[in-house]
């Protein structure tokens, strides 16, 4: 067995036994932190399936988290009001469901994801940077200038949403609900990875003019990768919001994109485990530097440097060695 | 009918012109040796009929349809398959990726190829940047042959490649040839090799066809005056 899977499959191990270990010493607190760590590793996994196969640098993922969010936070605070989204010509009610609220977070933030994308891709290099950080920013604004859910003050909600069978205000339940999610992302990313649209994807990133040459149009790749990057984004922003029970326009902002980005680049670009160990680290360092200062970021500044200059496959490449093939 | 026809063609980097008159036509089936001395406007010849750059002057006919305004990845969906000089293999992904990423339905796939170069199969698993030169080469002539083309382009088939390792090249080329009703189209400096498979040729100097005809007309006077160093 290769180096790698059994250091992911220790990940996975890793991920599950401290939430259990601290279920055993009565700490929620440490739940909650694994979980919110969980999350974060799915919002990593979508944009490393556009970054690490596609070369797709985005800067505006925060959209696509708190379209996520916010689709969470609207359905719900109609459901928690009694008052209907809208009566005219359909009476659409609100809804305190999570799978309702994750089919609707999935469909709204591929939309936008469809949308941004097919303006974002006609760009490349650091326009592209740039135009997805400038959709991300317009995102960021609406939703401070848009009273009706909040402003500026973001939008509370009073009670989690169900899950059937389930009783998601016990952490270790929510919990296992985001990690159930995780497996079930990263599966799917490492299958449509190995398919013939994640090798030529991939393909393309590496040579686009030579995938044109075999009939392969870039474009269509490219829009198809990012559309799906922004679905898991868009999820994984719904389950962050359920974890807080509070959304704000914090999650479209930019300084959420670039911690997104934090996550892939610590773990190891384009390694399928590489955003989970990246924010699994994030949670750490920032649990346990933000303690020490509450200038922990200069200290993470200074971790991130460290690995762009000296692990440059993340933390993934120091432990396991260069990628050998697709795992 | 031809299966490929190209009259009168011209062509320009920026405005610099590469190619004046070039005229040439392969039928289905037919192996078509395309010489010319370095510099002469051979590959360029092939980035029109692939429609990496676009002829300012005369006709590119493929299977009937005018390529104009063709863009790169519909004229391969035609079934035009090339095997660009320098291979270009994929370099982060394996033998067996390499071959999936641009497989589209028909009789070509991964047991066909497999059959055609065995030592592909012996290193599926590995990276492409792990390949000799020589396999590099079987895994670029495999790639194209996985989007089932109709028309086969080789740019530099066998250059820089050990004399053995050609061999197994030129055999290779030599079973498509009488194996399959592809139409072949191939660039190489060696014309003994390009005698055992070629039907016809075409020799380009410096950006015309000078000389067109069965490669058996190809007489050592011609090769002296357009090919010889």
């Amino acid at each position: 067995m290769r180096k790698e899977t059994i250091l992911n499959a220790c990940v996975l191990l890793g991920l599950l036994a401290v939430p259990l270990w601290a279920l055993s010493v009565d700490e929620p607190f440490i739940i909650t932190l694994a979980t919110k760590a969980v999350i974060f590793a799915i919002a990593g996994v979508g944009l490393n399936f556009a970054l690490g196969l596609g070369g797709l640098v985005s800067l505006g993922h925060a959209a696509f988290f708190g379209i996520g969010g916010y689709t969470m936070g609207i359905l719900a605070s109609h459901a928690q009001n009694y008052a209907p989204l809208m009566e005219w010509p359909l009476v659409i009610e609100g809804t305190k469901s999570m799978p309702v609220i994750w089919l609707f977070a999935v469909l709204f933030s591929s939309l936008a994801a469809l949308v941004i994308g097919a303006l974002s891709l006609r760009t490349s290099g650091v326009y592209f940077i740039m135009i997805t950080l400038a959709f991300g920013q317009m995102l960021f604004f609406f939703m401070i200038s848009w009273p009706a859910y909040g402003g500026e003050d973001g939008l509370v909600i009073y009670v989690r949403n169900g899950f059937p069978g389930l009783n998601t205000l016990d952490p270790i339940q929510f919990f296992g609900i985001c990690f159930a999610i995780l497996c079930i992302v990263l599966f799917l990313v490492s299958r449509m990875a190995r398919s013939s649209f994640g090798l030529a994807l991939s393909g393309a990133r590496q040579n686009e003019e030579r995938m044109q040459a075999v009939g392969m149009v870039p474009y269509r790749l490219y829009l198809i990768a990012f559309t799906i990057s922004g679905a898991i984004t868009g999820l994984s922003g719904a389950l962050f919001a359920d974890l807080n029970r509070f959304v704000s326009p914090t999650m479209f902002s930019w300084q959420t994109s670039g911690e997104i980005m934090i996550f892939i680049i610590l773990g190891g670009t384009g390694r399928l485990f590489g955003p989970v160990v990246g924010a699994a680290v994030f949670i750490l360092l920032e649990h346990m530097l933000g303690g020490l200062s509450e200038f922990w970021h200069v200290y993470l500044g200074a971790i991130l440097l460290g690995v762009v200059l000296f692990a440059r496959g993340g933390l993934i490449h120091l432990v396991a060695g260069r990628e050998v093939a697709h795992d | 009918m031809s299966l490929l026809k190209l009259s009168h063609v011209s062509a320009f980097y920026g405005s610099a012109q590469a190619l004046f008159d070039v005229h040439l036509s392969i039928d289905e089936g037919q192996v078509l040796a395309v010489m010319g001395r370095n510099g002469m406007g051979k590959s360029t010849t092939v980035k029109v009929i692939c429609r990496m750059l676009e002829n300012r002057g005369g006709k590119v006919l493929f299977a009937g349809q005018d390529l104009a305004n063709v863009p790169t990845h519909r004229a391969a969906r035609l079934g035009l398959g090339l095997v660009p000089e320098g291979r270009r293999c994929f370099p982060n992904l394996t033998v067996y990726e390499n071959l999936i990423a641009s497989a589209r339905p028909g009789a070509w796939n991964f047991a066909a190829i497999a059959k055609l170069f065995p030592r592909l199969e012996e290193r599926r698993d590995q990276l492409s940047t792990s390949l000799s030169g020589g396999e590099q080469q079987m895994l670029a002539i495999g790639r194209a042959l996985m989007t089932n083309p109709r028309l086969l382009i080789l740019d530099e088939a066998t250059e820089g490649l050990a004399p053995v390792v050609r061999q197994e090249i030129w055999a290779a080329i030599s079973r498509l040839k009488n194996e399959t009703n592809m139409a072949i189209l191939v660039i190489d400096k060696s014309l003994k090799e390009l005698g055992t498979v070629a039907d016809t040729g075409v020799i380009l100097e410096k950006g015309r066809t000078v000389w067109s005809g069965a490669f058996s007309d190809l007489t050592p006077q011609i090769t002296d005056q357009y090919l010889g160093v």
